[in-house]
């Protein structure tokens, strides 16, 4: 299978718009399980704002926050894809921007010294493309994940030390929630990356708190700690949009990595209530969102 | 607790008697406000030729379409999308900015600080929580797009936008010294060294 970079970009665009208004099932869900167990007053009127507001963006056609974020594309690339990469990289960019034109949206996007604006969402080494491959024949997957700036804002690397153990991992994260309380617009999904290189267990970080909800993290052990982290921040009462109440966080989503004898990093990014991403997979029968 | 519906501007008695825990219905005129514009009024030594006096601003930079100017769209901008932003990070531009503009009302997200929560009880001000990222929803409350200034800074411009029943907002922040986030984070805090215990993880 050949990638079409015209095809690509279409999909580029296509796929920011989308991704702003409709959130994904599974964030749909965990409003729905959230409500199952909030009792505090305040915290299930703010979540059914939420949950009216997702209603009024599909009835609207309108976008479900107005910040449009930073936009990242992952690419996954199969087997015995024929591709130009750096026609596909260009490819995106050109979506990108044309999805800020055209549809028109807001561009979130600054220089990050002379803070200009160019009214593209596109800058220095923005939109931020990942590439990865996995093992599906002649399959094109691309996610695209607008990432608000008020979680993103909560992100967090400590490089701790193999003295200071798990419990130094475990406490790192219920302070960093208790830390941004209602900034990072809850209830999140707190991602936390264990592990690698200071780079990658921030990576990881993101990973996690863009996975959806019901999957858990691969490792057993790292799955283990995600359960019991959940369950623990939501005993902060710090609530929807820091103003009391059970659902401070969805889910916390844990990822590793192998690391150093000498080293014990950890870190945290979070993802807020609207949890946008948008998805779709290129095949030789055509293009299906997912 | 008492639901006002507040037609803007406000006298300092009318937001002195918002108390934490009330709501609030917004009528006629907000301002849209955020990090751009505070940096160009205060660290650059820009000026406004809107007045904000006993205004409500919200934390915002909307996403707009351009239009040809009209009744409708006297800016030449149509609302496409608008909600807010994190309050915080502005947290050190409410005393300067009350006190030189005069607004009254700031409605954001996540709540600010000592030391907005101080220029409230100084100079009668209070901050009302809208829901974060319910921007789709929030858009219905606009009517239109009335005035513009700062526009080199766009997004990031001082906006005014016409409204029609913005609210309910929650009073989260009031002249009296309450503040519904102070109190969160308080209890939180408090049962932070209980959560550490039960995961194995105290200090």
């Amino acid at each position: 299978m050949q990638i079409d970079p015209k095809e690509i970009e279409e999909l580029s665009k296509a796929l920011y718009v989308r991704a702003l208004k409709l959130l994904p099932p599974d964030i749909k869900a965990g409003f729905a399980t959230l409500l199952r167990r909030e009792t505090d007053a305040v915290g299930r009127t703010v979540l059914g704002t939420m949950v009216e507001n997702i209603a009024v963006a599909e009835r609207t056609d309108n976008l479900l926050c107005q910040d449009t974020g930073l936009p990242i594309y992952n690419v996954t690339i199969g087997r015995h894809v024929e591709f130009d990469g750096v026609a596909l990289k260009e490819a995106i960019r050109r979506g990108c921007e044309r999805a800020t034109r055209e549809h028109p949206l807001r561009s979130s996007v600054v220089h990050p010294i002379t803070r200009k604006n160019e009214q593209t969402s596109c800058g220095v080494r923005m939109p931020l493309i990942h590439v990865d491959f996995d093992a599906r024949e002649e399959t094109v997957e691309i996610e695209m994940i607008p990432k608000g700036s008020g979680s993103e804002n909560g992100s967090f690397l400590d490089m701790l030390i193999p003295a200071d153990g798990v419990a130094a991992i475990k406490r790192f994260v219920i302070d960093r929630v208790i830390e941004v309380g209602g900034r990072v617009c809850p209830p999140t999904i707190v991602g936390v990356g264990v592990g690698g290189t200071s780079d990658l267990c921030m990576h990881l970080a993101k990973i996690a708190a863009t996975r959806p909800l019901g999957t858990s993290c691969a490792d057993p052990e790292g799955a283990a700690i995600e359960a019991e982290l959940s369950e623990a921040v939501n005993e902060l009462g710090i609530g929807p949009q820091g103003l009391g109440g059970f659902s401070t966080a969805f889910r916390v989503h844990v990822e590793i990595a192998a690391t150093h004898i000498t080293m014990n990093p950890v870190a945290v990014n979070i993802q807020c209530h609207s949890a946008r991403r948008a998805s779709a997979v290129i095949t030789p029968g055509g293009i299906s969102f997912v | 607790m008492p639901h006002h519906v507040l037609e803007t501007p406000l006298t300092e008695t009318q937001v002195r008697a918002l108390k934490v825990g009330d709501t609030v219905t917004l009528e006629r005129t907000l301002f849209g406000i955020r990090d751009g514009t505070l940096i160009a009024l205060f660290d650059r030594g820009r000026e406004t030729r809107l007045d904000l006096h006993g205004h409500a601003l919200i934390h915002t930079a909307p996403n707009v379409r351009k239009m040809p100017v009209s009744n409708e769209n006297p800016t030449g901008y149509a609302p496409l999308c608008i909600g807010t932003t994190t309050s915080q990070r502005l947290e050190r531009f409410t005393r300067p900015l009350m006190e030189r503009y005069g607004p009254r009302l700031i409605i954001g997200k996540g709540g600010m600080g000592p030391q907005t929560l101080a220029a409230f009880g100084d100079l009668g001000g209070a901050y009302l929580a809208v829901v974060g990222g319910a921007a789709a929803l929030q858009t219905t409350w606009i009517e239109a797009i009335e005035d513009v200034d700062l526009d080199d800074l766009h997004p990031e411009s001082l906006w005014r936008f016409r409204i029609k029943g913005f609210g309910p907002l929650m009073v989260a922040m009031d002249s009296h010294g309450g503040s519904l986030y102070a109190r969160v984070q308080g209890e939180a805090t408090a049962r932070r060294d209980a959560i550490l215990a039960g995961l194995g993880a105290s200090d």
